[in-house]
């Protein structure tokens, strides 16, 4: 069944990503893998392309015309994404590898500068192991203590436990703005205003947000903020950290290198400014043209119409899947984003997944880097459906039809 | 029959589906058949962890031969067990650690021994083998 929205013309869409045409196992690809990673449109991978066809030069050190090139499509890339966060400066955007670098930057330098013993940081029960293991790294080095906020059965973070938590010994809490295996859309700005509340910094995990949702990093007040660029359409390899510009300027360096130096003597060397500072060495230059090319392709579309339609597309695979015998849902939070996670009775979600993919559909099984959140529901992994604004009603439809042929070959 | 002779009876076998669907349900029944490991030794130490899926591998001497039992969560990759098994059990530990794994790669089951899969069945292998070494040089 095709239910009908003219929020977004999506077969324009799709005809900008050229991958969507390819065919899997015979069948034409239905990609519902969004989690993981999104797919490319065509101004993406032509602004790459372009970069190695024309631009090619290092930056920020040349003298020469096409360093300088490089260095203002850098530059701007960055601009362009401090407007889409709406960030107060441009250099309180740092380039990084991705979510994990990002996290990890923070982690170190904050630890280093601020973490004692005793301390405390507070995350919550379904964060990615990327927004767990950092901070169990520098807690176990700084002898400071790791509280978790925990959740309920439908996978919504817990307000009251979370102010039980928070004390004059709370330095950060670390959340995730959307849950990557539930889709909760969790309550950031309440978290944010009740960490500061008592005195704590707040560092967001934003990579299953960004490209569902407007996120404007003024308006939450948050510390950090934390993307990569290939789960919004843009390349691998490339990632945002936001952090706010006081903050930023008493942290110390992270990596040494080039790019990140003022002067350096045998004796002493002094530090670049923001936000060079925590960009040591050539940094993927390509990568962050590629973000902005992406940015300016969602900007395009609009990301208020990109939220609606996946929230169509959302509650109709949800309405689909809970007729499906056996299936249970895995988060049903009030508020979710894009995110079918689920387990059959009598099966493995990597049965399901490896039957669903001879069928052209791609889906993710297993943990989802989120171990103790499946202990939390003490499950081994789930089969996860993750939309885009560039699937349709019918990829819907074939993959429940697919759903539903592969729980009656393995009953 | 050796261990080569049960590869190609298998080799066989499969060549008569024709649809993935149809090998699918035969590795999905074969799954369902397993004798599976007893529950003793369903233990950590025999477990080898999947990011996907969890296998269980135990060996023990009967006679000259290596029994080998075990069981997965996943039916599809108990299914794959259940060849491996037919295959490698009840073989002396040097003809195991002389053979060659041929049958996976000629109906079609490649993809489920590529490490990037995680789901226990490449370090299973492995483990197979490490087994019959381990027998050999204790013999």
């Amino acid at each position: 069944m095709e239910t009908k929205t003219s929020i977004l013309d999506v077969e324009l869409i799709r005809s900008e990503f050229p991958i969507l045409s390819r065919k899997v196992n015979g069948q034409p690809l239905v990609y519902l893998d969004n989690g993981a990673t999104s797919q490319k449109p065509l101004s993406v991978i032509s602004a790459i392309s372009k970069y190695y066809t024309y631009q090619n030069s290092n930056i920020h050190r040349g003298i020469h015309t096409l360093s300088q090139e490089a260095t203002t499509a850098y530059e701007e890339a960055r601009t362009t994404v401090q407007q889409f966060i709406n960030a107060e400066h441009t250099h309180e955007v740092i380039f990084t590898s991705g979510t994990t670098g990002s996290i990890n930057l923070i982690a170190s330098v904050f630890g280093k500068k601020h973490l004692k013993e005793g301390d405390e940081i507070i995350i919550s029960t379904m964060e990615h192991h990327s927004n767990i293991v950092p901070w169990q790294m520098i807690c176990e080095e700084k002898g400071a203590i790791l509280k978790v906020v925990p959740i309920n059965d439908k996978g919504e973070f817990l307000m009251s436990e979370y102010e039980n938590l928070l004390s004059d010994k709370t330095k950060l809490v670390a959340i995730t703005h959307v849950s990557n295996t539930l889709g909760t859309i969790n309550p950031a700005k309440e978290i944010i205003a009740k960490a500061h509340q008592k005195g704590a910094l707040v560092l967001i995990d934003g990579a299953q947000a960004v490209p569902h949702t407007k996120v404007d990093v003024q308006e939450l007040d948050c510390d950090f903020y934390a993307f990569s660029g290939h789960k919004m359409f843009g390349p691998t390899g490339v990632g945002i950290l936001y952090g706010k510009e006081d903050l930023l300027n008493n942290l110390p360096p992270y990596q040494g290198g080039g790019d990140m130096i003022k002067t350096v003597t045998f004796e002493k060397t002094t530090y670049n400014e923001l936000p060079h500072k925590f960009e040591a060495g050539t940094p993927n230059i390509v990568g962050g043209i590629g973000l902005a090319a992406a940015i300016d392709y969602i900007n395009k579309i609009g990301i208020d119409k990109i939220e609606a339609y996946e929230h169509e597309l959302l509650t109709y695979a949800t309405e689909q899947i809970k007729q499906v015998e056996g299936v249970q849902i895995i988060g049903e939070a009030e508020k979710k984003a894009s995110v079918l996670s689920f387990v059959v009775e009598g099966t493995h979600p990597t049965d399901i997944g490896t039957i669903i993919d001879k069928l052209g559909i791609a889906i993710r099984t297993g943990h989802h880097c989120t171990e103790p959140l499946m202990n939390r529901f003490n499950i081994p992994g789930t089969a996860r459906a993750t939309f885009s604004f560039y699937n349709t009603f019918n990829e819907v439809d074939i993959f429940i039809n697919a759903l539903k042929r592969a729980i009656k070959m393995l009953l | 029959m050796t261990i080569q002779e049960s590869q190609e009876e298998i080799v066989e076998e499969f060549a008569l589906f024709d649809e993935w669907m149809d090998k699918y349900e035969h590795i999905i029944e074969l799954g369902k058949d397993l004798p599976i490991i007893k529950e003793q030794h369903k233990t950590e130490e025999n477990l080898i962890k999947g990011c996907q899926s969890r296998v269980w591998l135990y060996a023990e001497m009967k006679g000259e031969n290596i029994i080998y039992t075990a069981n997965s969560d996943a039916i599809i990759t108990k299914g794959i067990i259940a060849l491996m098994i037919r295959v490698f059990s009840n073989h002396t530990p040097k003809e195991i650690a002389q053979s060659d794994l041929f049958f996976i790669d000629q109906i079609g089951l490649k993809e489920h021994l590529s490490p990037t899969r995680s789901n226990g069945l490449v370090s299973m292998v492995k483990q197979i083998k490490m087994y019959s070494i381990a027998f050999q040089a204790k013999a």
